[in-house]
């Protein structure tokens, strides 16, 4: 019964997100709005973790499972686009790879100068 | 046979997960990265559906009620980025920089790659939001006018490739600081690739959900001016 109260209440919040993806003009989806919505009410008090901790945990667990179902649609796209899908597919490769280092790299150096300075 | 299994509601979803529990069980037998849990359990129900003359349509009314879980699923981003918040806090200029960073290389690469295979316009803003969550994407897609299935298949390609290269790109580049490892791997193949981020650490998997939100919000703006480009 606990369980089902707990994902009550993120169910709730993602409602919630719905509402404001519905009010506000931007191409947001609701479940970041949620996202944003569920972290102010952790932190200001609103919502306690323990009511939420449970079924959060395996929400995110089983996230990839809720993957499946649009990863094969694949399927349908390559026959729908043909050749194009290998230039796509490779160009989302490439930009990938690309896209993490310098992410990382650029993120760790500013981190470690920070360190440094504060252990000076 | 295949008309029973084309109606039947369940179908689609047993098979997907009955397929994941497989992915998961080769990949404990075999170490590699490409042993994939996700990346077997997808080729494992387009093997099935192939061979039992399923249609995608009528797999999919079975699968879609495990897809439903997503928008929920997202939002529970929210409690780990609760959990590391002083850590979060501490890094706050690394993570801004490195998602404009991240952001900008994105688009970039995407602008020139497109250039040099001669993509049409709409395939290259088809691709620009290629590195952000599905619902965000396929919204951008549309206001780009891109096309939204290709939007979705690159979606899914970044996504399942950042999952399986994650561990061997940040070793590559000496990406160490957790921080930095889960920005990266979110920033590069939001919720995909974060899911992979949960496993190396808790706060790698906080940072990569918070990048989601950062990159994805980047993303939408800095596409407008992207797509005016090519």
């Amino acid at each position: 019964m606990e369980l089902v109260f707990q994902f009550s209440i993120i169910l709730l919040i993602t409602f919630l997100g719905e509402v404001l993806r519905a009010l506000i003009p931007l191409p947001i989806p609701a479940g970041i709005y949620g996202l944003i919505l569920l972290f102010i009410c952790l932190k200001t008090g609103l919502i306690p973790l323990h009511k939420i901790k449970k079924a959060s945990d395996f929400m995110l667990s089983a996230m990839p499972v809720m993957f499946i179902g649009p990863c094969v649609g694949f399927m349908d796209i390559c026959q729908e686009q043909g050749i194009a899908i290998l230039y796509i597919s490779l160009i989302a490769m490439v930009t990938t790879v690309l896209t993490m280092a310098v992410t990382g790299c650029s993120a760790q150096a500013v981190i470690r100068r920070g360190k440094e300075r504060r252990h000076d | 046979m295949t008309e029973f299994f084309a109606e039947s509601v369940y179908f689609g979803a047993v098979i997907s997960i009955l397929a994941y529990a497989l992915g998961n069980a080769i990949q404990k037998k075999w170490k590699f990265a490409i042993f994939n849990p996700l990346l077997i359990a997808i080729i494992l129900v387009i093997a099935v559906l192939l061979v039992l003359g399923v249609e995608y349509e009528d797999y999919n009314r079975g699968a879609d009620y495990i897809t439903w879980f997503l928008t929920p699923a997202t939002v529970c981003f929210a409690v780990p980025l609760y959990e590391q918040y002083e850590r979060l806090k501490k890094n706050w200029r690394g993570l801004l920089v490195g998602s404009v960073a991240g952001v900008v290389a994105c688009l970039l690469s995407i602008l020139l790659l497109s250039v040099l295979f001669r993509l049409s316009h709409e395939q290259y803003v088809s691709l620009l939001p290629k590195s952000i969550t599905t619902a965000i994407g396929i919204a951008l897609s549309g206001e780009l006018g891109g096309i939204p299935t290709l939007t979705v298949a690159s979606i899914m390609v970044t996504g399942l490739f950042g999952n399986i290269v994650a561990r061997g790109v940040c070793r590559l580049f000496r990406i160490k600081e957790p921080a930095a490892v889960g920005l990266a791997i979110g920033a590069a193949s939001h919720a995909i690739g974060t899911v992979r981020a949960r496993e190396i650490g808790e706060e790698e998997g906080a940072i990569s959900g918070l990048a989601i939100v950062i990159c994805g919000i980047l993303t939408v703006i800095a596409s407008l001016f992207f797509a005016g480009l090519y």
